[in-house]
């Protein structure tokens, strides 16, 4: 076939459709998200220690403060306009290539989280795919590249342990990750995460089925002994979320008392940006994917989706205000995820190193092991093999 | 000589950290709490709230020339204060006063008093060795400027946040 047989076949308005969601999902709401995360991280542990926190910008020349919102922005345009240092001791091409190479998977992955469920008939997630949870793992795990490249070109020893710690973290805590996650693919029998979220949607959230035939009076007998897992399952991922984004209590990679600044020590104005920022999108992407997995993605709880649907007149099409409320729903899940992560932060100390290696690969890697079983025993035993 | 330290015998509840984590985020939680509804004093907003009202009488802020209730400038440039002064921020240039000038019997005046507030360390010991009376400790703290030039207080400045005070020793009265 020619070029121009091939061009002609290529329908424009689907690619178009896709060009606009992924330009607003980035630029409209994970970049503002990741710079205002920042903010809510300075505010919230501000907070918890009894201070006050970034509550003087807002608009420029004017004494409007908003409580500190136009924080991000300013530091944003510091972050831009600071001096671009490259140190003479790196190897230059990885040291540039590194904090991109941070940056691209976190943004990347949330090509496949369904953040709404449909608006005017179109499917509110850049990527259909049937493999969510696998592409998601596949480009998470290209992160680490990022962190050990800062750490090895750098050429210091402060950036090279914290690449090598980090690493090992995150790979090590992959295993439990990934394994963690065999149950709940289990229970959906679906790797396509809008349809996770749609079968939540109807008959339950995975921790919490109390409507539709998730519940246990309408003959979910196996959701409500699957809890149990589930619950062993939601510990595992979220722990190892924390681990794998690199947050505290597992910040070894970047642990300021023993290694300055970690894998970024030599970084600084935008270079030193991107690690921050890719950091924050890991985080928020994160949240993103223990919500959808285990408490329903964009549905809303106890059977409103389908009391709403009705009211809109029972068709197949969700109406456009549902799906708005879906996205908002989505949003504030995420939102409040994040909170936790942060409260979190600010409430645990670090791992010494061997003890976040015996975590890793002695509890939770065994425990999610175990889960797979029980999950599947639990299955096998309450659910009819026929069916 | 090695003291060895017995680790702390863990019960299987503590082994497994949960108890302590919530522990841990309930405390948090509560000083979130307890500073959102500002049940606890936090820091001061500087430039919109000040402290002023509540400086003691002994506050010890820029120093100061004062005249009294006659308008006449307290100060002689006898210098005390300048040798006192430890970080030797003050210098004075006397000058004598004419004798066609009403207070001429006090013979001499500074023509230049000038006080380097980059140097000052707000000791008060020229308040305190001054015999007549003329330089105070005021309560302004906030001394800010550009230059270095505009750090220095001269005579101008001085009793302008001197200003009059009333009410002190009078010796130089021409009724005495």
């Amino acid at each position: 076939m020619e070029i121009g047989n091939i061009l002609a076949n290529i329908e424009l308005i689907p690619i178009l459709i896709s060009f606009v969601k992924i330009v607003l999902v980035i630029f409209a709401v994970i970049l503002p998200m990741v710079a205002y995360s920042v903010w809510a991280e300075r505010r919230v542990s501000a907070v918890i220690q009894e201070r006050v926190g970034p509550n003087r910008v807002g608009i420029p020349f004017t004494k409007i403060g908003l409580a500190g919102l136009g924080q991000p922005i300013a530091d944003g345009i510091k972050f831009l306009l600071k001096e671009d240092f490259t140190p003479g001791h790196v190897n230059k091409f990885y040291y540039w290539l590194a904090p991109a190479l941070t940056m691209v998977p976190a943004l990347l992955t949330c090509a496949v989280l369904p953040f709404g469920s449909e608006l005017f008939g179109e499917k509110m997630v850049i990527a259909d795919l049937n493999v969510g949870p696998l592409f998601i793992f596949a480009i998470a795990s290209l992160s680490v590249y990022g962190i050990v490249l800062a750490g090895w070109a750098s050429n210091s020893k402060y950036s090279f342990l914290g690449g090598v710690r980090s690493s090992s973290q995150m790979i090590s805590y992959e295993i439990s990750l990934g394994l963690s996650l065999v149950p709940v693919l289990l229970i959906f029998g679906e790797l396509n995460l809008s349809e996770i979220v749609w079968e939540q949607s109807r008959n339950g959230w995975l921790l919490l089925p109390f409507w539709g035939e998730g519940a246990i009076w309408n003959g979910g007998v196996d959701r409500f002994f699957l809890l149990f897992p589930a619950f062993i399952a939601f510990i595992i991922f979220t722990t190892s979320i924390f681990a794998e984004t690199n947050r505290l209590p597992f910040d070894l990679p970047e642990c300021e008392t023993e290694l300055v600044a970690g894998y970024h020590t030599e970084y600084s104005s935008m270079k030193f940006a991107l690690f921050f920022l890719g950091e924050y999108a890991a985080m928020i992407i994160g949240s993103g994917l223990i919500v959808t997995l285990f408490l329903g993605g964009w549905s809303l709880p106890f059977g409103l989706d389908a009391y709403l649907m009705n009211v809109a007149g029972g068709s197949e099409q969700v109406p456009w205000w549902l799906g708005l409320i879906h996205i908002g729903t989505f949003l504030a899940k995420v939102i409040a995820f994040i909170l936790f992560f942060i409260w979190v932060r600010w409430t645990l100390p670090r791992f010494r190193y061997d003890q976040l290696m015996k975590l890793g690969w002695i509890i939770f890697f065994e425990l999610a092991l175990v889960n797979i079983f029980i999950t599947a025993g639990i299955l096998i035993l309450t659910r009819d093999s026929s069916s | 000589m090695a003291i060895t330290v017995e680790r702390p015998k863990l019960t299987i509840l503590e082994k497994f950290y949960f108890p302590a984590i919530m522990k841990g985020l309930r405390i948090t939680l509560g000083h979130a709490i307890r500073i959102l509804r500002r049940k606890k004093k936090v820091t001061m907003q500087y430039p919109e709230e000040k402290w002023d009202d509540n400086l003691p009488e002994h506050y010890r802020g820029a120093p100061a020339l004062v005249t009294d209730e006659h308008g006449r400038e307290r100060c002689v440039s006898c210098q005390l204060c300048e040798f006192i002064c430890p970080p030797r921020a003050i210098t004075i240039i006397p000058e004598e006063i004419p004798s066609e000038d009403q207070w001429s019997k006090v013979e001499k005046r500074p023509r230049e008093f000038e006080i380097d507030m980059i140097r000052c360390i707000y000791c008060g010991m020229c308040e305190e060795v001054c015999p007549e009376q003329a330089i105070f400790l005021r309560k302004d703290y906030a001394i800010s400027g550009h230059t270095r030039d505009e750090m220095v207080h001269g005579k101008q400045k001085l009793y302008e946040i001197g200003g009059v005070r009333e009410g002190l020793v009078n010796k130089w009265n021409t009724l005495k």
